[in-house]
């Protein structure tokens, strides 16, 4: 009972998401559903921000580190094996991998919030400027060449175990929508785990969660690397979706509209982060067709607006909005009987004075 | 001998050159605990400030020695006034917020200007001959203006009143205030004069690299990591980390070629901070500006 009120509203949102993977392909156009394959790879990317950022507490700024890791260990290593299953388990590998030697690193150096953020963030752009320069044939990994700017051909995903058999656009799709359903729920049940329920303890207070026994240093960077290797996976989906890594993965406008994404959708919430990456990107996508507002400049704006007026992000505020809209309601009708005893408790006595 | 004062002049430059896109963050970083994110940007703006001058006539020296820090020192202050003011003691949010900035300065300056700049100008000065080697004239000024400006930075903070109720501030915002001093004026300064060295050096290094409007991104990220390792104080902090992380990356990419030398820079930073998580002057020098 106490189970299925817990994950009443996941379990909503997951069927709500299976049926629009259902019905898009219906409605949309063909050249939208191949863009939105992409557009849920970034979604991936920011559910595992909203994961390690908004539940672990972890400011990292260099998620897109692990999300461009994931995409170009995917790229490469389905290049060599000619087979898509073995390169999305490297991708996920090689994105925790790195992000459990960077967070040794960082959490066991008790790097803390500002240090960190910096840290990831230049990780992330110091393998922007090592991928661009690796243009020339002596940089191949395999048979992959890594192409420097160009970047490299990302191969289609394929049936598992039957390399010839490529996937179409279309199911594609639904294997990337069916994967970021399955992420939701992950990292849903996994904040009301025990050890989620550290991390979210760990957030609130470091120094109380230590006192309390728990090493918090494995704690961050357990919830780091999971954060870490989801956004790996969504690296997979986004190339795939465009067929091609770039370094363009690692770069700060990338970072920068991960951070968006969470702060619009709002910290400590896993839904709104993944909506707001599809409504940001509709919105940068429409706004890329005219040349009178640049992207940057809107996104920046939102960015700037966000932080001094809505700092808790959109959907958190339409819950506290309609929390203290129940409240008062709840308030409301408390007064009333009380009035309405009040004045019963009045005749009453009356009565008796009579 | 030649390859050696050759290679040595090289380094000094990597490092003067760290110094240099590193200080203006140092200082605002150290004063008021507030990492700029759009310093990159600042970076950018003196060095079209530069650009536009010199297209207009108006003598290079000037332009960069000038007009370059007054404007972009003008641009810090009103930054500060609209929007870091309101967000004192919220670091996170300090952080984007100024991230939002950077992206909003690198949209304007793409609407003004156009994705790309056809006019640069060319370094001034010639070059300068060491036996078989030549090197530039022009990083040869360069590391002389980084040594100068970190002993103007210096003498500014240890010689005039300015100075000294800055470090007081520094070192304790509310007893200072209690004392009479304006904080919020001392920010605001510190802000403007941090943006205005950033601007100096943007223009500085203007002739050297060109001008784009995402010509930030490929200074901020060693200029982050060099005020993060250098730690809280301003001028020891960044002189010993541009020094370490300098030399580590001239040497290596003296040995290995460029890519690896930003490699070996990275990896010296995340060791150095695994160590020192305070950067160098949370450990040694602490008492040091």
């Amino acid at each position: 009972m106490r189970l299925s009120r817990d994950y009443r509203a996941t379990l909503i949102v997951a069927v709500l998401g299976l049926a629009f993977t259902l019905i898009a392909p219906e409605v949309l156009e063909f050249f939208t559903i191949i863009t939105l394959s992409q557009v849920i790879g970034l979604a991936i990317l920011a559910l595992s921000l909203a994961l390690v950022w908004g539940f672990g507490g972890i400011l990292c700024f260099g998620q897109t580190a692990f999300f461009g890791l994931g995409a170009y260990a995917y790229a490469v290593t389905a290049t060599n094996i000619g087979g898509s299953t073995g390169a999305i388990l490297m991708a996920i590998l090689v994105a925790a991998a790195f992000a459990a030697v960077l967070g040794y690193f960082i959490f066991y150096g008790r790097v803390s919030d500002v240090y960190l953020a910096i840290i990831t963030l230049t990780v992330a752009l110091i393998l922007y400027s090592l991928t661009r320069r690796t243009s020339g044939p002596e940089y191949k990994i395999g048979n992959a060449l890594l192409g420097g700017f160009n970047g490299t051909a990302a191969p289609p995903l394929n049936v598992p175990g039957d390399a010839g058999t490529v996937l179409f656009p279309e199911d594609t799709f639904y294997v990337a929508m069916v994967v970021l359903i399955i992420a939701y729920v992950f990292c849903a049940w996994l904040v009301r785990t025990h050890f989620g329920r550290v991390c979210i303890a760990i957030r609130e207070n470091e120094t109380r969660a230590e006192l309390l026994a728990y090493d918090i240093r494995l704690y961050k960077l357990g919830i780091f690397t999971v954060g870490a290797a989801l956004a790996g996976l969504g690296g997979v989906f986004f190339c795939v979706g465009v067929s091609r890594v770039t370094p363009d993965v690692f770069s700060l406008s990338q970072a920068a509209v991960a951070i968006i994404w969470v702060i619009v959708g709002g910290r400590g919430t896993l839904l709104g982060p993944i909506l707001a990456t599809f409504a940001l990107h509709y919105l940068t996508a429409s706004l890329g067709s005219q040349a009178l507002l640049n992207a940057n400049l809107v996104l920046g704006t939102v960015l700037i607006i966000f932080v001094l007026l809505v700092p808790k992000g959109v959907v958190p505020s339409i819950i506290d909005l309609a929390d203290t809209r129940r409240q008062r309601r709840v308030a409301r009708s408390r007064e009333r009987r009380l009035r309405l005893r009040r004045t019963r408790n009045g005749s009453e006595t009356a009565g008796a004075a009579e | 001998m030649d390859l050696v004062v050759s290679l040595a002049l090289q380094i000094l430059y990597g490092i003067a050159n760290l110094a240099l896109i590193s200080l203006g963050l140092a200082i605002i970083f150290g004063m008021m605990r507030v990492i700029n994110l759009a310093h990159g940007e600042f970076l950018m703006l003196g060095g079209y400030t530069v650009v536009l001058a010199t297209n207009n006539g108006v003598n290079i020296w000037i332009a960069m020695l000038v007009l370059a820090p007054l404007v972009v020192g003008v641009i810090g202050v009103v930054v500060e006034r609209l929007l870091i003011r309101w967000l004192y003691g919220r670091m996170i949010d300090t952080l984007l917020a100024t991230w939002g900035l950077s992206l909003l300065f690198i949209g304007l300056v793409t609407s003004i200007f156009g994705a790309s700049t056809a006019t640069t100008i060319s370094p001034p000065l010639g070059v300068i001959t060491i036996g078989a080697y030549t090197s530039s004239g022009y990083e040869m000024f360069l590391i002389v203006v980084t040594v100068l400006l970190l002993v103007a930075v210096y003498a500014t903070l240890k010689l005039t009143t300015l100075g000294l109720v800055a470090r007081g501030t520094m070192q304790n915002a509310e007893m200072s205030s209690a004392l009479g001093v304006s904080t919020s004026r001392i920010y605001m300064i510190t802000f403007g004069l941090g943006a205005a060295v950033t601007g100096l050096a943007g223009g500085l290094l203007a002739p050297i690299t060109g001008i784009l409007p995402t010509i930030g991104a490929v200074y901020i990220a060693k200029a982050f990591i060099t005020v993060i390792s250098g730690g809280m104080a301003i001028l020891a902090g960044t002189a010993t980390a541009s020094a370490l992380l300098g030399g580590v990356n001239g040497i290596v990419a003296f040995l290995t070629g460029p890519t690896l030398g930003e490699v070996a820079l990275l990896v010296t930073a995340i060791i150095l901070l695994r160590l020192m998580p305070r950067g160098i002057t949370g450990t040694v020098f602490r008492k040091s500006l």
